[in-house]
């Protein structure tokens, strides 16, 4: 199959192939290769250039396959791509896997001891003799591994034409400062750029030339993003448990508290944060906090999520704010830490025995990672309960593109807290009663000094005054209540991002990371079969009526996830029993993160048989 | 005699209607008891509320926690003025951690049992003494799991008999002894049917900076007060050796000393209370934590019931104060302290172009 580009390439006419390509670097992880890859990313993006990057790598601290591609697309592409059109091959274990699953007419780069040529002869091979030429850079051996790297760099340079002057701008950035390691850095790169300079000949169309469509751009990763977010949140209690893709996460939050969260005159500082013993432990210290009064909040992944279930279920129950990050791979049980998933919706939404349900944000960008980790601490607030945030491996681990972040504008929503001023004045309080008809009661501090602002949160059975009750009358009224506060929530959770084509007859409903798949494969159904289509990006649970609406409005409504489950067509479906056999399903679940080209091949698939 | 050593006024004459703070004993009470008539729970939930008023601590400054137990059930029972947190099984600390982090200003009380301790929340138990988060951690311990109707708990020792006649085979876990080796700064044992000692120890332990444990045996009336339990009142009562007698002088009042020098060892605590150890049997010194190693380990060889302040480190530096926290409680802190302004956003922004 020809590639998008390829053809468009084609139809020009020019046998060049400019802007629209993709990169990977197979490598060993602990190779230190990450740095050339972020280089190697950055450089084509201070050209103009749309670019993306995913690292496939392993569960494992040093010695095992990583993948690294770069996705390079003029029209703003940020999905994962399929098709390798330029692959550099430096893992002898996986070279030759690697170099068959090319296309026909791609490029492959690797050592020249390799021999790849023998392996394929339709592919354009470029046989770098790497031992010589790091030899060349450095005496010292143990830093040879380390430029070789930055040897592929010089090559790709020079072979897709990217600016040098770009590529010593992203070194400089990359190893800030280090004078010393910037400069034997500098020098690698130039060894491979002069070699392939004078040994290679240019016989491939692929290249890059300048644009102008990142000006103004940041490239982030979700997990950054949502610290961020959670910093000018007023995040004060931050709580976790080491867990691979959340970690980055935390640890990010932490570095960025400590440059702006410090006191400069008296270095005191308006947060604190706790390693915990485990998941159980952090999210208890998460509503502990929550409890007292601070915007707490804990992020981990799902075999962390399944530990946390009973607490989950008590701050629902006991109506407790605080924010939990669920940054999704694949499971069930360990499965494969380092690869993405959607599979936790269900279980996340409905954390927690009993009758429990959870807002719970879809966040579909990095630019909504900083957004919605600011919304869902006001909406923990506002509700008073746990707030999820699902984010996952692909949106959190991975670097895209996104449009500066734009400082929050609302206050904060710190939602009904009572202080002893206003117990004073209107004479009562009583924790659990609805005095707003909006299932929302009214809180207290620990601490508040009034005789009549102390209650008691229990798990058991609790009445309006927070007593302890087994009466069923007060047990109903207690979970009608807690139903109509989640009913309230449906207005105030992000709305979905509705695209609506009026003359489509079939919709898609995505979230999360789905959505640049989803975007590129609804053009590809459109240019390439003239299949229009409608799209909603569910953007939080519980439902509104948007969805409803999007659903009854098409003859067709393919909801793309990726879970085995089918889990969200499935709580739509339930939902909205109704419209049940409207709802079909797109489901990629190999731990890839999801690509165009399979949306609309599925879609496709059974667009034929409806 | 405990009171050769007293205060000038308060605990010498009758006590007193209102205490410092002007409130009375009945400003520090709870919900009336649910549990079982006799149950050591509500033996220490009594002491508990004596101590809070004694000291006239604002009761609103308190959090009372609780895991899940008969144990746990208490802090309903105390402190109507205080916020309550009746939390999930073994999960008490992580709670207390938390609220600590948010307000620091906070005097948090926990009321565990041996189950929800030594068990289930062992885990969090470890981690809290190990962290030194400031509370008063109260285990009472009856050796069984009252609230689901009598098993054994880890703490039941081993050889001792249920009402059925089964017989434990599993040695205790001495809770005491864990804490003292994981570095927790104030270690004391006593038990229900001591009200006088566990007061002076629970007044100790509200001025101690830092995670104060107290090991409290508190007999189930209903599932293990029988012959051949080793955790009855009668066995307990008889097998009682306390350490030394215990004096508090809260640092409110003054001390009038009138002891035979060398009889009596003084621990002034970080808040300026002291507390005066009156010796018993020969020589105990509570600050020397190999010492209070060998005689916990002494004492579970002998089968010995020993009571009293085992282990205290008025040094030792609490987690809270680690982590230099603003001045102001992290929960009372409004957005102009916790949203940095524009400019560190496009900072960070510039950063990431
Ligand atoms: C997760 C969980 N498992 C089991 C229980 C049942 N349960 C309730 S109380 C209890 C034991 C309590 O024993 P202890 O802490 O010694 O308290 P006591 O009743 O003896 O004071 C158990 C096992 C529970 N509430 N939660
Ligand atoms: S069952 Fe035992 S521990 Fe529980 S209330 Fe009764 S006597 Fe106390
Ligand atoms: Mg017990």
């Amino acid at each position: 199959m020809k590639t998008l580009a390829a053809e468009s390439a084609s139809k020009q006419g020019t046998g060049r192939i400019v802007n629209d390509f993709s990169i990977q670097v197979g490598t060993v992880n602990g190779s230190g290769s990450q740095s050339s890859n972020n280089v190697l990313m950055r450089s084509i993006f201070q050209m103009g250039i749309p670019v993306s990057g995913k690292n496939l790598f392993p569960s494992n601290i040093a010695g095992l396959p990583t993948w690294f591609t770069i996705r390079v697309s003029k029209d703003g592409y940020i999905a994962r791509k399929r098709e390798i059109d330029i692959l550099v091959a430096m893992n002898p274990q996986t070279a030759h896997d690697d170099v068959k699953s090319l296309q026909p007419g791609a490029v492959c780069i690797s050592p020249a001891e390799m021999k790849l040529d023998l392996v394929r002869s339709d592919v354009k091979h470029y046989q770098v003799p790497f031992g010589d030429l790091a030899a060349r850079a450095t005496d010292q051996i143990k830093l040879r591994k380390l430029l070789t790297n930055m040897i592929y760099v010089g090559v790709v340079g020079q072979l897709l034409e990217i600016d040098q002057a770009e590529i010593e701008t992203a070194i400089r950035k990359q190893f800030e400062g280090k004078v010393k390691v910037i400069d034997l850095n500098l020098n690698a790169v130039k060894i491979g750029r002069d070699w392939a300079k004078e040994s290679l000949k240019k016989e491939d169309p692929y290249y890059v030339e300048k644009m102008d469509k990142t000006a103004g751009k940041i490239i982030i990763d979700g997990n950054a993003a949502a610290a961020i977010g959670c910093m000018f949140a007023g995040a004060s209690v931050v709580t976790w448990y080491p867990i691979t893709p959340s970690s980055s996460l935390c640890e990010t939050l932490i570095d960025y508290l400590k440059q702006y969260r410090i006191d400069k005159k008296t270095g005191k500082a308006s947060f604190a944060v706790i390693q915990a013993e485990d998941e159980l432990a952090a999210v208890g210290m998460a509503l502990g906090a929550g409890w007292a009064g601070a915007r707490s909040m804990t992020s981990t992944s799902g075999p962390g999520i399944s530990l946390m279930a009973e607490f989950v279920g008590y701050g629902y129950f006991t109506e407790i704010p605080t924010v939990i990050f669920d940054i999704q791979r694949v499971g069930p049980s360990t499965g494969m830490p380092t690869r993405t998933s959607q599979a936790d919706l269900l279980p996340a939404y409905f954390l927690s025995h009993g009758d429990t349900k959870h807002i719970t944000l879809l966040p579909g960008s990095v630019e909504e990672c900083y957004e919605m980790a600011g919304a869902a601490f006001d909406l923990a607030d506002r509700f008073q309960t746990p707030v999820f945030v699902l984010s996952d491996l692909d949106l959190g681990m991975n670097n895209w593109m996104a449009d500066q972040f734009t400082y929050p504008e609302k206050p904060f929503d710190r939602g009904k807290v009572l202080t002893a001023e206003q117990i004073e004045k209107i004479g009562k309080f009583e924790r659990y009663r609805d005095v707003d008809g909006d299932g929302i009661c009214y809180r207290t501090l620990p601490g508040t000094n009034h005789p009549l602002a102390a209650y008691f949160t229990r798990g058991s059975g609790h009445n309006e005054k927070a007593g302890y009750t087994e009466r069923p009358e007060d047990y109903l009224n207690l979970m009608d209540r807690l139903n109509k506060k989640f009913d309230t929530a449906r207005s105030y959770v992000p709305k979905p991002a509705v695209d609506r084509n009026p003359t489509a007859k079939i919709g898609i409903v995505a979230f999360g990371s789905s959505h640049f798949a989803v975007e590129e494969s609804r053009d590809q159904l459109r240019d390439e079969e003239k299949v229009a289509t409608s799209y909603l990006r569910l953007r939080a649970l519980p439902f509104s009526d948007e969805l409803r609406k999007f659903v009854e409005t098409h003859d067709r409504v393919y909801v793309v996830e990726q879970n085995r489950d089918a889990q969200l067509r499935d709580l739509i479906r339930l939902e909205m029993p109704d419209l049940a056999m409207k709802l079909m399903s797109v489901k990629h679940y190999n731990g890839l993160p999801i690509d165009a080209r399979f949306v609309t091949d599925a879609i496709l698939e059974q667009e034929r048989k409806a | 005699m405990v009171d050769s050593v007293t205060a000038t006024k308060g605990t010498a004459g009758p006590t007193p209607a209102t205490n410092r703070i002007g409130l009375t004993l009945a400003d520090y009470k709870g919900s009336p008891s649910t549990l079982c008539d006799g149950c050591g729970h509500d033996a220490i939930t009594s002491q508990i509320i004596k101590a809070f008023f004694e000291l006239g601590v604002e009761p609103h400054m308190v959090a009372k926690l609780s895991g899940i137990g008969c144990s746990s059930k208490t802090p309903a029972y105390f402190l109507n003025r205080a916020h309550g947190f009746n939390s999930t099984h073994g999960r008490m600390p992580s709670i207390a951690t938390g609220v600590g982090m948010a307000n620091s200003q906070l005097i948090q009380i926990g009321v565990s049992g041996d189950g929800d301790s030594a068990s289930i929340g062992m885990g969090q138990l470890v981690h809290i003494l190990r962290r030194n988060i400031p509370m008063v951690y109260v285990v009472e311990n009856n050796g069984v799991y009252g609230l689901t109707k009598g098993q054994f708990s880890a703490t039941a020792d081993l050889g001792s008999k249920l009402k059925s006649g089964v017989m434990n085979d599993l040695p205790p876990i001495d809770l005491c002894g864990l804490a003292v080796e994981l570095g927790c700064a104030f270690v004391a044992r006593s038990f229900a049917g001591d009200p006088k000692q566990l007061v002076s120890l629970l007044k100790a332990a509200i001025s101690h900076k830092g995670t104060a444990f107290l090991d409290v045996i508190s007999p189930c009336v209903t599932f293990n007060n029988h012959d051949g339990s080793t955790k009855s009142y009668k066995y307990a009562k008889e097998a009682e050796t306390p350490l030394h007698e215990i004096g508090y002088v809260p640092f409110f009042e003054q001390i009038a000393v009138d002891y035979e020098p060398g009889s009596v060892t003084e621990v002034k605590m970080h808040d300026g209370s002291h507390v005066f150890l009156k010796k018993l049997h020969g020589d105990y010194d509570p600050t020397d934590r190999l010492n209070a190693h060998t005689t916990i380990f002494k004492a579970n060889q002998d089968k010995q019931f020993l009571t009293g302040l085992l282990y205290i480190d008025e040094k030792k530096p609490d987690f809270t104060s680690q982590l230099n926290l603003t001045d102001q409680p992290l929960a009372l802190l409004k957005e102009d302290s916790l949203r940095p302004p524009k400019e560190a956003l496009d900072e960070i922004m510039q950063s990431l172009m």
